[in-house]
Order: C-alpha cells, then structure tokens, then sequence
C-alpha cells in the first residue's frame, strides 16, 4: 500500500507540470507545413499587439528595426534595410506563414539571413547564457505575429 | 530657355540618381592621407579583384563611413590613432628586457619594417606556423631583447603593430594563400562561413551577402582587415583585428575564440586574403 502511494507523487508532479505549460507547444514541436507556415497558436492564447509592438522594437528581444523598415514605428530612428519592408506586410502574407517566418525563416527562406526566434538548435559556439533558449518566448512571438497582422 | 531648363533638369536627375547608387555601396571619393611625409595614396576600391575573389569590387571600409570619420584618417594631424602610433615610436627606441636593447638597436628606424605588414599573416617555416605581425613583434621580444611577450591585442602590441603597419601605408595587401599557409586559410574559410550564435549568423551574411547596406544605424562593410589596427569613436582607442572579431561573435551571441588563437589567425589570414588589392591603411578611423 505504501510504495503504491509513493508511486503517485511523481506521477501527481508530472500533471502538475502538463497543466502548467498546458498550451504551450515546445521549440522542438512546432510543426511546420512543407512551405514553412505555422498553423497552430504557440500558447492558445491570442497576441497581444500592444507588446507585440514594443518586443518588435526592442534591441535585445525582436530588434526587427536591424533589419526591416516599417512606417508603423517612425518615431524610431534608423531603420534597416537589410530585409523587406514591412509596411503591409499582412497583406502579402498570412497568419500562419508570418508565424513559421517568425518561428524559423529557414523554413520558408532557404538560408536566410534571419534569426529563428522560437528555435533552439542555433549557430555553432553558441553563449552559454543563451544556450537552450530561445530569443523570443512563445508568447512573444505569438504578440509580434498580432502586431505584424495590424500592418495593413 | 526651354533648351536649357531640360538640360539642367536632366542634369539633376542623373546627378540625383547617381547620388542614390553612391549612397548604396559608399562614397566614390577617393583617399589621399596627408601624412607627415607627404601625400600618401590610399587604395580604397579595386574594380577588378584577384580570380577567384567572392567579391565582385573590393571596398576598404572607409568608403562606408560619415563623412566626418573619413575626414579625421585623410590627415595624419586629425587622426587619433596617430597618438598611439607615437607612443609606439618612443617604446621602439627604448631599451627593455635582459638583453638591454631596443627594437631601434637592431632594426634601425622603424621604416626599415616597410613591407611588412601588407604580406602578413604568413607562413613561417622556421617557426613552423603562422605568423601575425604581432607573432612577430613578441618573438623578437622574447628571442632578442629577453623581454616578456606583450599581451595579445593589447594596448602596447596594438600601438607597436599600428606603428609598423603604418611603414606599408598605402601599398597593397598581398597575403600568399597557397603553399604551407594553405591549411590554414581552408580553417579560416570554414570560420567565415559557419553560422555561429543565437542569432545565427556567419561572417558572410553580412559582409558578403549585404555589404553597403544598413543594419540599424550602421552601413555594413566587406568586413576587410587593411585598415587594421582600428582606432573606434566608439572606444576611442586602438582595435587590433582579433578584438574587432571577438566584437563581432559576441554581438551574434556566439562564444568568441580567444585573442590570438590559431582560429582567428586563419580568420585573420583568410579575411586579409579577401582585400589583397586594397592599400594597407593603419592606422585607420571607423566608428
């Protein structure tokens, strides 16, 4: 009887553990269509565009002014040009394929310049500080992806 | 009246639209240092680069700076790594290490060092590997003068390489990429096109791939080494190459290899190789 009811602990850990990340899809479960998209919510839980906006903007989270221009954020200074303009980019792109470029743009760009942000196998030499994480959290990518709907 | 009104306006538009392409990859004025003995010609684009370059030009990273930071390296009286490069000069003629001698005790005056620096990183047979200009610097102080080594790519190596780099100021790089040195330029090739770090980037994305281009506030170079050691606004100091690689790994959230190492003395070798063409230009300016 005892060893039965010791048994169950770990087991009642395990469920706790489920439910605390309940909805949440793990890096290495995203699934990708053959073209890159990614269909299905990382969390369940709608973006938010308001963050999505200010983790976009910011240097050490998106930092997607590095690279992309947008007219939504001119009173940032300086925008790049090293990827396309990102002024209607809901427009030429759906919900799921944004996402899946978000999540990793090797999917859908073959040897793409662009960081993945929800990806953990990343370059060679990688930071032991930012080993085993992501750039973006699930959530973040899903508040960039409710931002980038917004440009239209 | 009307003649004249369309000429001008047509003027204005080629002027505008080459304005825009200059923009793009950089400058089109050409560098001439006023240096303390003259003019000195400075080899900033080369039009058509060795075969076999990755290149289509070769562009020193000059022509992608403010106008102002060109303005401080075209004479030798505004450039503040000109301090360093003097600073340089005194240690030369100081005696230092057991030996009691100087670097000027044997070598002279530092323009006996002419050359040097434009054919290195090289292969040296009879330290079996190879050599930066800073291997050099050190070996002569351990082998000659009984002197300790000076630190890799700090201040006191960094000024003495700038001081001897400046004597091939304005001749071409020319590194040699066969023979033994081959080995080693293979490993510096792999180097500069493996991805590296969170953000997963390799050398090439940026510096091949989108050279001329803005990355935030900043116009992406080639990434070449002739201008090296650097005096930065941003530090207000002189960079030696393997810091500014170190730089460079740390900002793609990559775990640099050390100053010094045999990988970022292929890097070296391998980068220098990608400017052979290009006037050697140290002490240059860049932000």
């Amino acid at each position: 009887m005892k060893p039965y009811k010791l048994a169950l602990i770990p087991a009642a850990f395990m469920v706790m553990a489920t439910m605390a990340s309940a909805g949440v899809v793990a890096p290495n479960d995203v699934v990708f269509e053959s073209d890159g998209a990614v269909s299905q919510s990382l969390t369940g839980v709608p973006g938010d565009p308001a963050n999505g906006r200010k983790v976009f903007a910011h240097r050490k989270k998106g930092n997607c002014l590095a690279c992309h221009k947008n007219s939504d954020l001119s009173e940032q200074q300086f925008h790049g040009e090293i990827g396309p303009e990102l002024d209607g980019v809901a427009e030429r792109y759906d919900e799921a394929h944004l996402r899946g470029i978000l999540v990793n743009s090797k999917k859908t760009f073959e040897g793409s310049i662009m960081p993945s942000f929800y990806r953990l196998e990343n370059g060679a030499r990688t930071m032991k500080k930012f080993q085993g994480k992501t750039i973006l959290t699930a959530q973040e990518v899903e508040d960039v992806l409710a931002y980038l709907m917004t440009l239209k | 009246m009307k003649r004249i009104m369309t000429s001008a306006m047509i003027g204005g538009l080629v002027a505008a639209s080459l304005g825009f392409a200059a923009q793009a990859e950089g400058t089109k004025d050409s560098l001439v240092i006023n240096g303390e003995d003259g003019p000195v010609k400075i080899i900033t684009h080369v039009k058509n680069p060795p075969a076999g370059s990755p290149l289509p030009e070769l562009f020193s990273g000059w022509v992608f700076r403010s106008k102002e930071t060109r303005a401080l390296e075209a004479d030798d009286f505004d450039n503040p790594g000109m301090i360093f490069v003097e600073q340089a000069w005194e240690t030369w003629n100081t005696p230092d290490g057991k030996a009691g001698k100087s670097c000027a005790d044997c070598h002279g005056e530092p323009s006996s060092m002419k050359g040097l620096r434009a054919v290195l990183p090289r292969w040296d047979d009879k330290q079996g590997k190879l050599m930066t200009l800073e291997d050099y610097i050190n070996w002569s102080r351990v082998e000659h003068m009984g002197a300790k080594p000076w630190k890799y790519g700090g201040g006191q190596l960094t000024s003495m390489v700038a001081l001897i780099s400046l004597q091939s100021r304005g001749m071409p790089v020319n590194v040699k990429t066969d023979g033994p040195a081959k080995k080693m330029w293979e490993l510096g090739k792999k180097i500069y096109y493996t991805r590296v770090g969170q953000l997963d980037m390799a050398c090439s994305n940026c510096h091949e791939d989108n050279y001329g281009k803005y990355i935030r506030a900043d116009h992406l170079s080639q990434g070449q080494i002739n201008g090296f050691p650097a005096y930065r606004l941003k530090n207000a100091k002189l960079n030696s190459v393997h810091a500014r690689f170190k730089g460079c790994m740390k900002n793609i959230r990559a775990k640099p290899y050390k100053v010094g190492s045999d990988e970022f003395r292929a890097l070296e070798l391998y980068v220098a190789s990608r400017g052979n063409g290009l006037s050697v230009e140290a002490p240059s300016v860049r932000n």
